[in-house]
């Protein structure tokens, strides 16, 4: 019998029991029409699967090995080994969904603390215990937005969000009837405000806006707020790069209504992107909208304080048809991870992170300023804030990001792969990861081979 | 709080331990000039510290989750008999592979010959799965069940379009899972619920009535369904789908009660999710993250979530050309970390130990029914394959539901059962206990179920009042609801 199962002796125990002579009996109710075996190799000691993912394994190129500046929706912050320590307890990660609440304390007081988290960053007053991405967290913000203001049957999506988002939203808003307008980004990066002026209307439910955006630029919230404000609709604050929010004040000070999106750069590891970490925070008044889990605060009976899943008449399980989306399980172990790490930044973490991030970004940004006008690698929005992610112009970035291959250095992300109507560059991240050795040389490598 | 409270059962919440000057990291030296954000970013879109944000210590932080940990029922600390959830034991060796670093480290935008072994695994895990599905193509990108139905019913939708049909009904047996109606809903359609049998599976006579109706694109059917019974007319079901040109969606929630005897392939299926998160391994996590990727007929294949792997030669890409796509449904490639699991779990159990794991499950759940047929009242008794679905009628007759059950179970050191569905139970206990569990566990279950029983008869109001040994007692879920209370804020001293 395989190691992970019990024996033979077990087995004729309970064959006994059940009154057959063998277990194929069990199965009499399956058709032969439907019957197959399955073709595939023989069970495996751990030596030889540990030898197969070494292989597969080596036959990728781990960043490490690189000068990295990839970004664009997946980042590289501070991991520290305490996360993954706890994140292996089986405690934790053997454990499922805390559908009750007397022996699952562990994972919903953790869950509590998350969503105690994202209020802070988000300066909202709900969150809710994790979804499975930025692009879907989206998608539940302009599927709420619709519920919240039944009629309006279109969402804007005003200047740069990350391709695959608006694709995706692309993919859910469709069926549902929802019509998306884009709003074009001006020559500084930002949100043209007159262009989303004219996009607004009474028939807008949700307008959202990424800040930082794909570009790396950050819009003016406070601006688009009373915009989105003025037309009615709700406002939706979309973040890529959750560390940002250490140093940018978040759309919850400035009167969004939803800011959601990507938590993963909180010490969740790229994993070739996935799983990733969804969250999501709203004002109180769409509480009763919201999509996905709620841990709420309570008691017992001997009145010491304790956690339960709550407002559960939104979810799938209680309204079927009518849930307010179908989400069940969402990202659990991502959010404890990431509330492990914010745990330990605290404070004053939260900020430096942020800080030193923003401070690697500025100093490849000032080398390429040094560089000159005449250099072939210019910075796309020169005169715009960016926080740690910015894009330089050029006209073939993918022969660029080669050839700064060949010398060691991942130079970022091509927006080649972004489509149509996207300035032809790279999107250059730098955190607090990035050594100054690495920036020099990415400078350096820029200058001789642009 | 009483004094007479272990250290460990005091853990309050993080933000309580915090004391002013506390740090749990340390950054490298910055090495650049510090950048004062408000010499680029206007004042007004910059913030300070988060003044609520915890102040804490390496220590501090290990200390409070380990504590909080200890508060945790888990597959690692017994039997956890959640129907539905397949709670089977997660593989360590996966979690070792999980963190080599060329997996975990990978950048999803890295250049394409730099995660040849990355597309390597995804191309594995969709062959693996064609094997045990007998289908045509599989796409590995939903992050959970629920995101796999909606993307097979947004496959359907496209397919009927594409006909030139915009058919609005799907068609969902009473005994389903909460997620079937809401993610067809989210794919646009309406729903319409069918009444099962007397004996709780799939009647084809309300099926051919409804498809007679007209406007029927799918049927969403659970196989087995959710009682733990195969669907005995299930190709029946299909044929009469498929000579309406309407869809059969099978959720695979169950997969693991057949997987190595019989192929969805040739049930008819068109679409069906594999919950990866039960079937193939990879840990709950407290909650996923899961994985759902989705199997599908010829029919849909067209259709698929771009970007899917492709094979040519010994090179592996991700492919975009796919016309009549429905698109992306989530960014990048799929929950990528739990695919490496559940390839290395197939590897570690082959095409036999699969076909063995499907044994032990549906031997396991026998076996507890056959133990306890005489002590809880079997609601519909057609044979059992990998769970058993109890409810609380003999129970009742003293005043003790299933959730007081479930609570006494939690004294005895056992997780509950699912209560919650099927609809068609009253009071139910769905109990689905794995191929992990030996015989000694499950006997061990058998008693404390047995004993409850017995309370039951004889002593209700002690199981009404349970649990006893919890680290919380019964919590009050209406004032949770009434008064929500869903962060931590600052106590106004």
């Amino acid at each position: 019998m395989h190691r992970y199962q019990a024996g033979e002796g077990d087995r004729r125990a309970m064959l006994e029991a059940v009154g057959c002579s063998t277990v194929d009996e069990l199965f009499s109710t399956i058709p032969a029409a439907v019957r197959g075996a399955l073709d595939l190799p023989p069970a495996q000691s751990e030596e030889e699967v540990r030898r197969e993912f070494w292989a597969l394994a080596s036959a990728n190129a781990a960043p490490e090995c690189f000068a990295s500046f990839l970004g664009a929706g997946v980042y590289r912050h501070v991991t520290p080994a305490v996360a993954d320590a706890l994140l292996q307890r089986g405690e934790f990660f053997t454990a499922y969904t805390p559908y009750q609440p007397e022996v699952s304390q562990g994972t919903l007081q953790a869950i509590f603390e998350f969503q105690s988290y994202v209020c802070q960053l988000t300066e909202l007053d709900v969150a809710n215990a994790s979804l499975y991405d930025g692009a879907t967290a989206v998608v539940e913000a302009v599927l709420m937005a619709a519920r919240t203001l039944p009629g309006r049957r279109r969402a804007v999506v005003a200047g740069a969000l990350h391709p695959d988002w608006r694709a995706v939203l692309a993919t859910y808003c469709e069926p549902m009837g929802l019509a998306i307008t884009d709003v074009a980004w001006g020559g500084d990066g930002r949100v043209d405000l007159e262009a989303l002026a004219h996009a607004l209307g009474d028939d807008v439910c949700a307008v959202v806006v990424a800040s930082p955006n794909a570009l790396g630029v950050i819009e003016d919230l406070p601006a688009l707020a009373r915009a989105i404000a003025a037309a009615g609709a709700l406002g939706v604050h979309a973040v890529a790069e959750a560390t940002s929010l250490g140093m940018l004040a978040p759309g919850g000070r400035f009167g969004f209504d939803v800011v959601c999106g990507e938590l993963q750069a909180f010490g969740i590891p790229a994993a070739f992107g996935g799983p990733l970490l969804g969250f999501f925070a709203a004002r109180q008044q769409h509480l009763r909208q919201m999509p996905g889990r709620l841990i709420g605060e309570t008691a017992d009976a001997g009145g010491r304080r304790g956690y339960v899943l709550t407002l559960s008449t939104r979810e799938q399980h209680i309204r079927r048809a009518k849930a307010t989306s179908n989400i069940c399980t969402n990202h659990g172990l991502m959010a404890l991870a990431a509330t492990i790490v914010i745990s330990l930044l605290g404070k004053k973490g939260v900020r430096e992170v942020a800080l030193a991030s923003h401070a690697k970004a500025e100093y490849v940004k000032t080398g390429l300023r040094a560089q000159g006008a005449g250099h072939r690698v210019q910075l796309a929005f020169p005169d715009s804030p960016t926080y740690d992610e910015f894009l330089v112009l050029h006209d073939d970035p993918d022969g660029l990001l080669a050839r700064l291959k060949g010398e060691g250095i991942l130079g970022g992300v091509s927006t080649s792969r972004f489509g149509a109507g996207w300035p032809r560059g790279i999107l250059i991240a730098a955190t607090e990861r990035n050594t100054r050795e690495e920036c020099d040389r990415l400078l350096a490598a820029l200058g001789r081979l642009a | 709080m009483s004094e007479t409270r272990t250290l460990r059962e005091r853990e309050g919440l993080i933000f309580e331990r915090s004391s002013a000057g506390r740090v749990g990291y340390q950054l490298p030296p910055l090495e650049v000039p510090a950048a004062d954000p408000a010499a680029t970013v206007p004042a007004g879109l910059l913030r300070g510290e988060i003044a609520d944000l915890p102040e804490v210590s390496e220590v501090d932080v290990v200390r409070h989750f380990t504590r909080l940990s200890k508060w945790n029922y888990s597959v690692d600390e017994g039997l956890y008999p959640l129907g539905s959830c397949t709670m089977k034991y997660n593989p360590r060796i996966n979690e070792e592979i999980v963190r080599l670093s060329g997996l975990a480290q990978l950048h999803p935008l890295q250049p394409e010959e730099q995660v040849q072994g990355a597309l390597a695994v995804m191309w594995e895990l969709e062959q693996a799965l064609l094997a045990v599905t007998g289908m045509a193509r599989v796409t590995l990108q939903p992050a959970a069940g629920a995101h796999g139905e909606l993307t097979g019913m947004l496959m359907i939708r496209k397919a009927l379009l594409a006909r030139g049909e915009r058919r609005r009904k799907v068609l969902i047996p009473d005994s389903a899972h909460g997620t079937n109606p809401a993610s067809a809903v989210f794919a646009g359609f309406e729903t319409v619920e069918i009444a099962s049998t007397p004996r709780g599976t799939l009647d084809l006579g309300a099926l051919a009535r409804h498809l007679d109706g007209g406007d029927v694109a799918a049927l969403m059917v659970t196989v087995p369904n959710t009682l733990g019974v195969f669907e005995p007319e299930i190709v029946e079901a299909a044929a009469m789908l498929h000579s309406k040109g309407a869809f059969l969606y099978m959720d695979g929630a169950n997969l693991n009660a057949f997987v190595g005897i019989a192929l969805p392939g040739k049930m008819g299926a068109d679409a069906l999710h594999i919950n990866l998160h039960k079937t193939f391994s990879t840990p709950h996590g407290g909650g996923g993250p899961g994985a759902g990727p989705v199997a599908v007929s010829p029919a849909l294949a067209p259709y698929l979530p771009v970007p899917t792997v492709e094979r040519t030669g010994d090179r592996y890409a991700l492919s975009y050309d796919r016309p009549a796509t429905i698109g992306k449904v989530r960014g990048f490639y799929g929950n990528f970390a739990m695919l490496v699991r559940a390839l290395a779990y197939i590897r570690s159990l082959g095409g036999d130990g699969l076909r063995s794991m499907a044994e032990g499950a549906v031997l396991n759940a026998n076996y507890l029914r056959a133990r306890l047929a005489g002590d809880y009242h079997l609601p519909y008794d057609g044979p059992s394959l990998h769970e058993v679905v109890f409810d609380d009628s003999i129970q009742a007759a003293a005043g003790v539901k299933n959730i007081d059950i479930a609570k006494r179970l939690l004294d005895y050191g056992f997780h509950p059962p699912t209560m919650s569905f099927p609809l068609i139970v009253h009071g139910a206990l769905m109990i689905e206990p794995t191929e992990s569990e030996g015989i000694d566990e499950l006997d061990a279950f058998v008693a404390a179920m047995r004993a409850i029983a017995r309370e039951s008869r004889e002593e209700p109001e002690l199981v009404k009042g349970a649990p006893y040994s919890t680290p919380v007692q019964r919590l009050d879920e209406v004032r949770a609801a009434r008064q929500p209370v869903l962060r931590w804020r600052r106590p106004a001293d």
